[in-house]
């Protein structure tokens, strides 16, 4: 087979292409890290400036309300512990990190979700970049990453929304596809346009689903945070980063920890966002 | 009926579904079948070259099987579905034709439809629901409340206003589903199998409430169904489909009495006729003597006629009681008169007694029993013999009655319920 058919170039090309990228669009990637690093920086300051039991009690409260009361003892308890073992502000910077990904994924996931589940031509085109981004590893892109973005937390931010927008895509595609056909028929019969179609009957019939597909965005986001420490970003997965290559077993396990009780309150109060609404 | 304004009229709509729709059309032209085509083409007619008028304020029933294509049909007449070639014209435009936003105008203001599954919001209310049409076409909030609330009052949904489809029953969903397209006040209504997924009790009620409606607002009604009974008692006119075309259309006793092919004759064959026949389509002509003439001439008549009872009546035909053979015999040797020996104690029954109900009376009976009209007339008797030839569907046992009261709905209406 070698001799046949010489080898393809193909990481020629994509170094060749990759440098033209960081020429070309160098603008809009300095605009683009500018514009994320405020809004990462920013909402970091606003959280740091809030004294910390104010937010556990805060956050708290949001997730009895959302949730249920336990889940509020547990969010309570469990950022209380974070403070106790002195990740507060790992916590806040990673919680930043993952809150800019999943507004940037949320911009990006749920047009381009209605706008598939509108268009065939549209998905077929996007389902292979989806497929395509799920799978890849995360360190190939991030190498390119810190060529566009440099280093600090912008390349974590994007290798995060690229890790987990596709959820949230393939969910609203999902929801609005999911609505029975004879509720579609309905509004049609009575003169609806697409306009209000997608918006009286589709979007809310598709929330839950849709809201599915923002908590699986958030966990995977929340998963890339110790991948995203590897070109600088900060915050929880940093700690860990730092144990594990300096073989602290106890204080790898500590940050961990911080990572999984976040995860599992942000999942908690998001999960019921969706479905606790249809309810009423 | 006089003249009648065509509302709708269908002329050769044809749908077909599939790829090759060019060649397939070319195959049906030449009278190839359904499967024949898909066969060829790999294309299924879902309606084949289809013709009807629907007039203004008429129940028009299309009922056939799944898969007959009656529900492609329907949806041809507001363009759910675009028909491959054909003409549908409503009010004499044709919808097939139309803009983008001449339909959609069409849709609000000339059409509506209930759906077989109701194909209510579940994240609305149910006041929310029934202004949907309203809502659309940007009518201010409180006029469509109210228009919305009369057309839940209508169907009889007061008082649920703010309940949400899931907490009612599939008979008052399927209300709801119905006041949301009254609430639009469309001329046409298209109701696709609108009851079918009702239980048996509750689909009566609302074919009740459904002609009760249509009684004063005269809407026209495109009504599909797979039920006969169904298309018997609610339609004006009914079009029998299979296969994607028409078979027959006509009124429910014409699909009745005359099936005008074999599909229809099985499909009538189902039919419970004890449930549509009533005693005058059954009874046989009476003989009778009159209560003036003597025993002699009754007795002589019954020897003629080699009968054991006879029927006596006055000079208006009205029935008094029956005569016996003996009875006739020791009158005429004993002097006595027809009065003398008639027997009151005869059963009778109008002539518009569902066959169902006159098992009983029938069978057990001595002498014929007595078919009478409202002023105890007597019409004619039933003999057994005749009754049970009407049920087994041998159409000499059965009366013609077509140049008669036998006109419109008698079958459908009066008699099925």
């Amino acid at each position: 087979m070698e001799g046949l058919l010489p080898k393809l170039p193909v990481a020629n090309w994509i170094d060749v292409f990759v440098d033209w990228l960081t020429v070309t669009f160098a603008v809009v990637f300095d605009g683009i890290t500018v514009a994320l690093e405020s809004i990462v920086n920013g909402l970091y300051s606003v959280l740091s400036v809030v004294p910390s039991f104010l937010f556990m009690i805060v956050l708290a409260l949001i997730a009895w309300k959302l949730a249920s009361r336990g889940i509020g003892l547990f969010t309570l308890i469990g950022l209380f512990f974070i403070d106790n073992i002195g990740y507060w502000d790992g916590m806040l910077q990673t919680l930043s990190l993952v809150l800019t990904a999943v507004i940037i994924t949320i911009l990006i996931g749920l047009p381009l979700g209605i706008w598939a589940s509108q268009k065939s031509t549209v998905r077929h085109v996007i389902t292979p970049i989806l497929d395509f981004m799920q799978t890849m590893p995360a360190f190939v892109y991030l190498i390119p990453a810190i060529f566009f973005f440099s280093i600090g937390v912008v390349p974590g931010v994007v290798a995060s929304v690229i890790f987990a927008v596709p959820p949230t895509i393939r969910l609203t595609i999902l929801g609005i596809k999911q609505v029975p056909t004879d509720i579609i028929e309905a509004t049609e019969a009575f003169g609806s346009t697409s306009k209000q179609r997608l918006l009286k009957v589709q979007l809310p019939l598709a929330m839950p689903t849709i809201m599915a597909g923002i908590n699986q965005s958030i966990m995977l986001s929340l998963s890339m945070v110790v991948i995203a420490s590897m070109v600088g970003a900060p915050g929880l997965g940093a700690d860990v980063y730092r144990a594990v290559t300096q073989i602290q077993i106890g204080r790898g396990f500590e940050a961990g920890l911080a990572i999984v009780v976040m995860a599992i309150i942000l999942d908690r109060i998001t999960q019921n966002i969706g479905t606790k609404k249809q309810k009423n | 009926m006089n003249e009648r304004n065509k509302k709708i009229s269908v002329q050769n709509v044809t749908k077909i579904f599939g790829k090759n729709a060019k060649k397939a059309a070319q195959l049906l032209k030449e009278g190839k079948d359904k499967n024949e085509i898909l066969k060829q083409t790999g294309a299924t007619i879902g309606v084949n070259q289809a013709n009807f008028d629907v007039y203004e304020g008429e129940i028009f029933v299309i009922m056939g099987l799944s898969g007959s294509g009656k529900s492609t049909l329907v949806r041809t007449l507001n363009r759910l579905i675009d028909p491959t070639s054909g003409v549908v014209s409503i009010d004499g435009k044709d919808i097939t034709k139309m803009s983008k936003d001449e339909l959609r105008e069409t849709r609000r203001k000339k059409i509506s439809m209930v759906f077989q599954k109701f194909a209510l919001l579940p994240h609305r209310t149910i006041l929310e629901n029934t202004e949907y049409g309203l809502e659309i076409q940007g009518m201010e909030k409180e006029t469509r409340k109210n228009k919305a609330l009369e057309s839940l009052r209508l169907v009889g949904l007061e008082g649920y206003e703010n309940q949400y489809p899931d907490q009612l029953s599939g008979g008052m969903q399927q209300r709801v589903g119905l006041a949301r397209a009254l609430a639009n006040d469309t001329d046409v209504l298209l109701m696709d199998e609108a009851f079918s997924a009702l239980d048996p009790l509750i689909r009566k009620d609302m074919q009740d409430e459904l002609l009760e409606l249509q009684s004063s607002m005269s809407k026209t009604i495109v009504f599909i169904t797979h039920d006969l009974d169904e298309a018997l008692r609610i339609g004006d006119r009914i079009a029998l489909m299979k296969d994607g075309s028409i078979v027959q259309i006509g009124t429910p006793e014409e699909i009745l009495m005359n099936p005008s092919n074999q599909y229809v004759e099985r499909f009538v064959e189902d039919v419970d006729l004890s449930k549509v026949l009533t005693a005058k389509h059954v009874m046989k002509r009476a003989e009778t003597v009159q209560i003036d003439k003597g025993p002699r001439v009754a007795l002589q008549l019954m020897r003629k006629l080699g009968i054991s009872s006879i029927y006596a009546v006055d000079k208006k035909k009205t029935l008094l009681g029956a005569i016996t053979a003996a009875d006739a015999k020791n009158a005429a040797e004993n002097g006595k008169t027809l009065q003398d020996i008639l027997d009151t104690h005869i059963q009778m029954v109008d002539e518009e007694t569902l066959l169902t109900d006159l098992f009983d009376q029938v069978s057990t009976a001595s002498i014929p029993v007595a078919v009478v009209d409202a002023n105890k007339r007597l019409l004619g008797i039933l003999v057994r013999g005749a009754v049970i030839g009407a049920l087994a569907g041998n159409n000499e046992a059965i009366n013609d009655f077509e140049n008669e009261v036998f006109t419109s709905k008698l079958l459908a209406k009066e008699v099925l319920n």
